[in-house]
């Protein structure tokens, strides 16, 4: 990690570069510090905006999170970058435009009994459109992984990254056909009207809910996990179960935002104004289920032990008698849903679809993934989350435009930092 | 002297140059007769221009290993920078042709003395350097505005103008073409030293983000940037036409001739053996680190340099042509004509261009023209699937070959035995 010279037998008066490693940091961290300063000067200037933009970023950071989920679990199986990934959340979002559209499958339980309720109808009917969505993307994943990716399994690998390439572009310009999709943005028709929540909506008890959900779930996560360090071992495996985990996440982040929006705290004396829709807590719902699904997946079932198995080594796992092939397919099947459901909820929020839709957050999903660390599922989310804010708030208070270029320099501050992510081992060289 | 030319121009030397100048007459021959209508004279130019940005790619990617998906961005920076600068004489300015070739020239001396300075310390880290570095072409390129913009622009233009026109131009669409390519290279050092660092696909990753970067910031040239004869989003307009059938035939001959001589040279070398094992060749010795950064630079100053002769072709650049997407292009050309030969990617190139935007764009029946990228891909995917190592694999045709060195050759000769030393 350092810059040779030649040795020209000054090698003895060559003097200590410490100092200039430190003039060098001293320059960042000023540089960062300015940025810093522009954040904290906007913060200051109108806490209500600053707060409400963050409260956005989250939105952004759980639809990339449930993107960034498959791309962290592709490339930690077959270290492959799946470009197509992004056209996979595409197709997701408008297989769901056509079940709304066309089929209207978001309103079957009103078909079927007339007399329920409208609220139970829209959540059964969302769900088994992100559902649906779900399994047409999986399918499709598979299908690609089968027809596309296994041949190639034992070719240099970037014959493969060339094919995903292709099939990225496949199904891109497919959807631009005049028979499937053209190429106009097209509004969504979403399957639960928006509701925007004020301060008023939501009652204290809610917020106190949320608070003792998170609060009990993170007691029981501390004394399960005291025990299990005191020797307990079934404690130690129940501290680390994913309905803990689901009570932690959901209950944090739902106190947290519920505080901020129905909590009526005041900032420098005045009354916060902040708003959140239904369609963010929806994502941050949904996100967070799948995720730790897909978290009880990988860590509890064979399944699970068989990809962690396989992507840590793939001959080895074979002579174990794991079908790797199967395991790939399926995980293949698992990213592909997580990016169909991220498809939905991102139409949803947008309100509309492009068969260029997937690219770009197909791609900052995977700068996510790889600033969380690649192969490391909480990582997708922290690194998600991290590039979700990073978007909303570059774009509110440092340049609109600039936002995208502003995301990816992340990527490289991040990776001259921390090359294997945040929460990534650092890649180990066999000689 | 004379005979060791006239052994030079034996064998492959002679039938490649031969066969260079015999398509270079071709073609020019048939411009000048009117044979080739400007649809096909664009896709040849075009086709040129595209080979040496994979050129310059197969340089990073086919025989250095470092897999990067920025080659584009360096081309918009080699386009829009010499087209700024032909622009900017065409309206008697010529501050954008100072700014580029003195603030280069500055910088790249600023660098040279930082390099000496920082060979006396030990221990430096890439970032550290890389902070100096950009210091360092904040400064150099600083200066060139503030001190000799004002000093140097009404000399050089009336110098220029003492001069009879069509020399005035082609002196400084040299010096644009010169100059893009050198920021294309200054703008790849910045970026590729610490980049390099990352590794394979992580260097990948940064490489397309930093295409991304070049594409936004291009969109917005005229708003953020202070070039308001670029029209961001726009696109820029105005530049003169004047890349003519010698400029692309030379550029591209001097490409691949600088190609192929650094590659068979012991630099090339330690290029090829990153490639292969890059611990094992950071444990014979060789500076991986620099020898990564000159292939990286290297083949950035080629794109920079096929931009400048694009944008002097097209005579119109827009952001969209260097999308990010378009950036799979000569990533896709190198693969195809086979990684790690030149041969293969100048093959590629051309058939690449005459298929994609000549034969299909004109011979696709009527209202199949959006198939074209339907087509396209699955072309693809079954070309990987049936041939994952390209077209041509490692063939190289017997100019482009690694000559075996004499040295060698007097080793693989059998040595005198026993009773040949005594007789």
């Amino acid at each position: 990690m350092t810059v040779q010279g030649v040795n020209n037998g000054l090698l003895t008066h060559r003097r200590n570069g410490r100092v200039l490693n430190w003039i060098s940091a001293g320059l960042l961290a000023l540089a960062g510090l300015f940025v810093l300063y522009v954040l904290g000067k906007a913060a200051w200037a109108n806490p209500n905006v600053f707060l409400q933009q963050v409260l956005n970023g989250l939105q952004l950071g759980f639809i990339y999170a449930l993107i960034a989920l498959g791309y962290t679990m592709i490339y930690g199986i077959v270290k492959l970058i799946n470009f197509a990934h992004g056209d996979v959340f595409m197709v997701g979002a408008f297989t769901s435009f056509f079940a709304i559209s066309t089929a209207e499958l978001h309103r079957w339980p009103l078909l079927f009994w007339p007399g329920i309720s409208e609220g139970v109808a829209t959540v059964i009917g969302s769900a088994t459109v992100i559902l649906l969505s779900m399994l047409v993307a999986g399918f499709l994943a598979v299908v690609m992984e089968r027809f596309a990716y296994r041949p190639l399994r034992n070719k240099p690998r970037i014959a493969a990254l060339i094919t995903a390439i292709g099939v990225s572009f496949f199904l891109e310009y497919f959807a631009a056909l005049p028979f499937a999709y053209t190429n106009n943005y097209i509004t969504y028709p979403r399957p639960f009207d928006i509701y925007v929540f004020h301060h008023s909506d939501i009652s204290p008890v809610i917020v106190g809910g949320a608070w003792g959900l998170f609060l009990l779930s993170l007691a029981l996560f501390g004394v399960l996990a005291w025990m299990g360090k005191r020797g307990n071992q079934q404690a130690y495996v129940w501290s680390h179960h994913p309905a803990l985990q689901f009570g932690m996440l959901l209950g944090g982040f739902l106190a947290v935002v519920l505080t901020l929006v129905g909590g009526g705290i005041s900032i420098r004396g005045e009354e916060a104004d902040l708003t959140v829709s239904n369609v963010v807590l929806v994502i941050m719902i949904s996100s967070i289920l799948l995720q730790v699904v897909l978290q009880y997946i990988v860590q509890r079932t064979r399944l699970g032990k068989a990809m962690r198995a396989s992507a840590y080594d793939k001959p080895a796992a074979r002579l174990m008698g794991i079908n790797v092939d199967t395991v790939i397919a399926a995980t293949f099947a698992l990213g592909g849903g997580l990016a169909g459901a991220a498809g939905v909820l991102y139409a949803t929020a947008f309100k509309q679809v492009h068969h260029l839709m997937g690219i770009i957050p197909g791609l900052k999903a995977f700068v996510a993934a790889v600033i969380g660390g690649i192969g490391s599922i909480p990582g997708a989310l922290v690194g998600a989350l991290i590039m979700g804010q990073t978007e909303v708030l570059s774009a509110g208070f440092i340049s609109t435009p600039m936002r995208d270029a502003i995301s990816f320099s992340m990527l490289i501050v991040v990776l001259l930092v921390r090359p294997q992510g945040i929460f990534g081992e650092p890649p180990t060289e066999k000689v | 002297m004379s005979k060791r030319l006239s052994q030079r121009l034996r064998g492959p030397n002679a039938t490649f140059l031969i066969a260079t100048l015999l398509f270079f007459v071709v073609v020019q021959a048939l411009l000048s007769f009117g044979l080739l209508n400007n649809f096909w004279r664009g896709i040849i130019f075009w086709g040129v221009a595209i080979t040496i940005v994979s050129l310059g790619l197969n340089l990073i990617y086919g025989f250095n290993g470092q897999f990067s998906l920025g080659q584009y961005g360096f081309y918009a920076i080699g386009a829009y920078a010499s087209a700024d600068v032909t622009y900017r004489f065409m309206r008697s300015d010529n501050s954008a042709l100072i700014v580029v070739i003195g603030g280069s020239v500055i910088t790249l001396l600023l660098m040279w003395g930082l390099s000496a300075l920082l060979r006396r310390f030990y221990g430096v880290s890439t970032i550290s350097a890389f902070v100096f570095n950009l210091l360092a072409t904040i400064i150099g390129f600083g200066c060139a505005v503030v001190i000799l913009v004002p000093a140097l622009n009404a000399p050089i233009s009336a110098l220029l103008a003492v001069l009879p026109s069509g020399l005035a131009q082609q002196i400084v669409f040299f010096f644009a073409l010169l100059g893009g390519a050198a920021l294309a290279g200054i703008v790849s050092f910045l970026f590729g030293m610490p980049g390099l660092e990352l590794g394979s696909d992580y260097f990948g990753i940064a490489t397309l983000g930093f295409t991304i970067i070049i594409k936004v910031l291009l969109d917005n040239t005229d708003t953020i940037l202070p070039f308001p004869e670029m029209k961001g989003a726009r696109g820029m307009v105005g530049i003169p036409q004047w890349t003519t059938w010698p400029w692309v035939f030379f550029s591209f001959m001097l490409v691949v001739l600088v190609m192929r001589n650094v590659l068979h040279s012991s630099t090339g070398r330690t290029i090829v053996a990153v490639r292969e094992d890059e611990r094992a060749a950071e444990l014979v010795g060789i500076d991986t680190a620099q020898s990564k950064l000159l292939a990286f630079v290297l083949g950035s100053v080629f794109a920079g340099l096929a931009g400048g002769i694009r944008a002097h072709d097209l005579a119109f650049l827009h952001p969209q042509s260097f999308n990010f997407i378009q950036s799979f292009n000569p990533l896709i050309i190198v693969v195809f004509g086979g990684l790690g030969s030149m041969t293969g990617t100048i093959f590629a190139g051309f058939t690449w261009i005459l298929l994609l935007e000549g034969v299909l764009r004109l011979y696709l029946p009527a209202g199949f023209e959006t198939w074209r990228f339907v087509v396209y891909p699955l072309l693809l995917i079954m070309m990987m699937l049936l041939r994952p190592e390209g077209l041509l694999g490692q063939y190289e045709i017997a100019f482009l070959r690694a000559k075996l060195p004499t040295l060698n050759r007097k080793l693989t000769t059998p040595a005198p035995t026993a009773e040949e030393v005594t007789a």
